[in-house]
């Protein structure tokens, strides 16, 4: 049963992340991908990290697919077609991708991974956070803080990066796009 | 979950990340271009999981990483939105065709 | 210590003031440079003299035999044991002879030039020129091996360009001067290769041994030279022909003379030096020095004999016609030289034989003199009429008197009328052929009754003709520093003959009497006062004999006007058949072969760099695509194929 399960996550996700990336309209490239990652959520459910699962559909499905679409919003008219990539380009890349897919899977495959030992596997949230703040052995306090502040650093660049100059000759357009600007993701 | 070996797992993220490459390679608006990347890494979260329960199922070191590399992944992605933003205010537009001066 | 060590000094004083004045003259020697040049020059004469008077008076004889000295040697390129390539210097009575002749007409010419270059804006360049000349010049006669002869001939033939070509705004002159080395260094390739069959069969590069291996009958370089053969002539006779054909481009014998005529584009005094006395003798001087060789050769000697004779001739028929002054002495020159040539070509090795020899040294020696003297002469013509044309010059007796005695001194010396020097030389060369050949002696007779005629055509041209000169003579006759060399030069031709070269410069170095035969002299003098007199009826006074007679002559008078049209066939084969058939392919290969080659390289190269420069096009997905095959590539490398 549940390998059937298996399956049909495992069909959604790269169904999805195909789309996504070969869609021509912008929006539903967005969707696809949100909806890739929702079942990638599904399959952290699956393997019975229900933290991780919710971490990604908290950051990714409600952060980043969020910024990415009022991204699109800022920069153009979403209901247009893209341009298509050269046919070259599009014929060479998936000629190198598929040959390294091939590739990596028969490593892989013959790597021949031992069997899934006995011992089970359990993720309580009580020890992911026991152990995030601890310091010894297996402590990851220290990158822990070190995220923290390349979090604060990230904030801060973007307002900088994505601040206005003052000789901009955008005028009324950008007085009203900046109250919009300063988006921040929630951690 | 007997007959779903850590190899099928793993083939679904790589073929994940083959897919966020194609499209890394092939996509001409930037922003779809951050789409891709995000699948990417979202793959390599995955296998980082796999790996963990199938191999090491006494230890968390797997989790850890997956939770730090989408936090990461998250501030990539706000600053990479800050730049595109920046970009397209100076070129009008965000095709990555458009983008090339640090050419011959 | 080596009693001849001083002679070095010969030739290398007018070195170093070609050096001086070439590096310093324009800025530091304007006006003094004319000085210098004369003062050292005076210096190699009196040095040269010494030289003749300790070779002939005292120290040259043994066993009353001139010897073959050799003064100097320094082994320069040695290529093998036996072939090497040596600065020397050789004292033998031509060579001795030739440095006084030299040395001796060269500051007879720098002495003229301070008058007539006066005022010329390169002054200092000019008399750096003709030390160059006579630098190379007295190199030549010196040389004791045959290729050091051959690099001072192409000296001679380098400072003749320059002399000719030196008023080099004008376009006749660059044209004559390139038409003078282009002739000049043809007849050259045919020098170096008979240098080379000489080198190749007697195994020296040396004079002295050199001839004595080829002259011994039974050596065993000389068997060879005389049984190899190409094309039905024996080696020896190619070897000796080709060097003839190199010493005739020099000399301006027939077919090699057309850029004697046209080297009258340079200033007159470098016509007295170069064209007339010391380089275009330069042939009949390889000739005799390589004499005894030519003795074993009859074949040789006939192509020397005839061509002399053929040149002497065809020369006095065309000067009989010409009307510009420097054209005719050219002509002159040549018929002289041809005198010259054919009296080596008559003359036999040693004793009685070797009259030839003599009289064509002799000839060599008094016609230095007299020639000079008329070209400077001429100088002093044109300097105050400002033109070369003899129809624009007569009467002018009256206003150049020394000019005019000297003139007229050195026609009679070279119409041979005794007893000035041209006479007695004319005699020799004449009774040398007379034993011999009696053909040539006949043309030898034609050739100076004909000598006589021009030459005195164009004395009364220039000094009589008009009754009053037809133009404004706005200054005198000439200054003092021309009229000092005309006169010395004159007293020269006067009393030169009485010079004893019998006894002293033979093919042997035996002295040889030559007894004036009375009997046979008549007979040549009798047609040079024949000649004479026929000019002084037709062109003593101004009247209409001259144009009657030309065009009764016709066609014939119109070829010689010509000058046989011999120019214009060389042009013909240079423009038709050279530029057209050999020149251009050759400059169509050159632009589109060889430069297209070079060309070719450079495009594919633009073409490869223009087809990777897309490489770096600065587009981000290319770079990740690159970027991404590299890596896969490194894997499979790393992971397959060195594992394995």
């Amino acid at each position: 049963m549940s390998v059937i399960i298996f399956y049909i996550i495992s069909a959604i996700i790269l169904v999805s992340g195909l789309l996504s990336v070969t869609s021509r309209k912008i929006f539903r490239s967005a969707i696809f991908l949100l909806f890739s990652l929702v079942g990638i959520a599904g399959l952290y459910f699956w393997m019975e990290v229900e933290f991780i699962a919710a971490v990604q559909i908290i950051i990714y499905a409600g952060g980043i697919v969020v910024l990415i679409i009022f991204s699109i919003f800022l920069t153009q008219k979403s209901g247009d077609e893209m341009p298509k990539p050269l046919k070259i380009r599009a014929a060479f890349s998936g000629l190198a991708v598929l040959f390294g897919f091939i590739f990596t899977y028969n490593l892989i495959r013959n790597y021949g991974f031992s069997n899934p030992s006995a011992q089970p596997f359990d993720v309580k949230v009580s020890d992911i956070g026991t152990q995030m703040l601890s310091t010894t052995e297996y402590g990851f306090v220290l990158p822990f803080e070190v995220v923290s502040i390349l979090l604060l650093s990230a904030m801060i660049g973007c307002i900088v990066i994505a601040m206005k100059s003052k000789s901009s000759e955008m005028t009324a357009e950008k007085h009203k796009f900046k109250s919009e600007i300063k988006i921040e993701e929630p951690v | 979950m007997h007959e779903i070996t850590l190899t099928h797992i793993l083939f679904v993220s790589t073929a994940l990340f083959f897919i966020g490459m194609y499209g890394l390679f092939t996509r001409r608006n930037m922003i779809t271009l951050l789409m891709a990347v995000e699948l990417i890494l979202n793959s390599v979260n995955i296998n980082f999981v796999a790996f963990n329960k199938y191999l090491y199922p006494g230890k968390l070191d797997g989790v850890f990483f997956a939770i730090f590399i989408i936090t990461i992944a998250a501030a990539e992605a706000a600053v990479a939105i800050a730049i595109i933003i920046n970009l397209y205010r100076s070129h009008h537009s965000i095709d990555v065709e458009d983008a090339s001066e640090m050419k011959y | 210590m080596n009693p001849y060590a001083y002679i070095i000094l010969i030739p290398l004083l007018p070195l170093l003031i070609f050096v001086l004045l070439g590096l310093f003259g324009r800025r530091y020697f304007k006006t003094s440079s004319g000085r210098i040049g004369t003062i050292s020059l005076a210096i190699t004469a009196i040095l040269s003299f010494y030289t003749a008077y300790q070779y002939f008076f005292v120290s040259g004889k043994t066993e009353g035999v001139y010897q073959k000295i050799i003064a100097l040697k320094y082994t320069w390129l040695p290529f093998s044991p036996n072939i090497s390539i040596d600065m020397g210097i050789i004292l033998d009575p031509i060579s001795v002879m030739m440095i006084v002749i030299v040395s001796f007409v060269s500051l007879m010419v720098h002495v003229f030039s301070l008058g007539y270059m006066k005022g010329e804006e390169r002054f200092a360049t000019y008399f750096a020129f003709l030390s160059l000349f006579t630098f190379s010049m007295l190199g030549l006669v010196l040389s004791s091996n045959i290729f050091q002869i051959y690099i001072f001939w192409e000296l001679v033939g380098l400072s003749s360009f320059l002399l000719i070509g030196f008023y080099f705004e004008k376009p006749s002159a660059v044209a004559a001067s390139k038409k003078a080395f282009i002739v000049t260094r043809f007849a050259d390739l045919g020098f170096l290769i008979g240098i080379l069959i000489l080198a190749y069969y007697s195994g020296t590069l040396d004079f002295g041994i050199l001839i004595s291996r080829l002259t011994s009958l039974h050596s065993p370089e000389f068997l060879a030279v005389t049984s190899a053969s190409f094309l039905g002539a024996s080696m020896l006779t190619w070897g000796l022909v080709l060097i003839f054909i190199g010493g005739a481009g020099k000399s301006a014998m027939f077919p090699l003379h057309v850029w004697l005529p046209d080297a009258m584009e340079g200033p007159t005094p470098v016509s007295a030096l170069i064209h007339a006395a010391t380089m275009v003798v330069a042939g009949v001087f390889l000739v005799a020095r390589l004499f005894p060789v030519f003795c074993f050769d009859p074949s040789a000697l006939h192509v020397v004999r005839y061509t002399g004779a053929f040149s002497a001739l065809i020369a006095a028929v065309i000067a009989c016609t010409q009307t510009d002054i420097k054209r005719i002495l050219a002509f002159s020159t040549m018929s002289q030289i041809g005198f010259m040539m054919f009296a080596l070509g008559v003359s036999q090795y040693g004793g009685e034989q070797g009259l030839g020899y003599m009289a064509s040294m002799f000839h060599l020696f008094t016609h230095a003199f007299f020639k000079s003297l008329l070209f400077l002469c001429a100088g002093a013509v044109i300097h105050l009429v400002h033109s070369n044309n003899m129809q624009d010059m007569g009467g002018l007796r009256k206003i150049m008197p020394v000019t005019h005695i000297s003139f007229l001194i050195a026609c009679l010396a070279i119409s041979g009328i005794p007893p000035f020097s041209g006479f007695f030389s004319k005699e020799d060369i004449l009774l040398a052929a007379y034993h011999t050949n009696k053909m040539v002696y006949g043309i030898g007779l034609c050739t100076s009754a004909l000598t006589a005629f021009y030459m005195f055509r164009l004395y009364y041209s220039i000094f009589w003709s008009k009754t009053s000169p037809s133009f404004e003579a706005h200054h005198g006759e000439a200054t003092l520093s021309m009229k000092i060399p005309m006169i010395v030069l004159a007293v020269c031709s006067l009393f030169g003959g009485f010079v004893p070269i019998a006894a002293w410069v033979t093919s042997d170095g035996l002295p040889l009497k030559t007894p004036i035969d009375m009997g046979f002299s008549f007979l040549p003098v009798l047609l040079a006062a024949a000649g004479i007199t026929l000019a002084t009826y037709l062109y003593k006074s101004e009247n209409d004999r001259p144009r009657k007679i030309a065009s009764s002559l016709g066609s014939f008078y119109k070829l010689a006007y010509h000058k046989f049209y011999i120019d214009e066939v060389y042009l013909f084969i240079t423009k038709k058949i050279i530029f057209n058939l050999i020149a251009a392919p050759a400059a169509w290969i050159d632009k589109h072969i060889v430069d297209g080659f070079m060309n070719g390289l450079a495009w594919v190269t633009e073409k490869i760099s223009y087809g990777i420069k897309g490489l770096q096009s600065g587009k981000l997905q290319n770079y990740a695509l690159y970027f991404f095959c590299g890596i896969i590539g490194l894997a499979v490398l790393f992971i397959y194929i060195t594992h394995n």
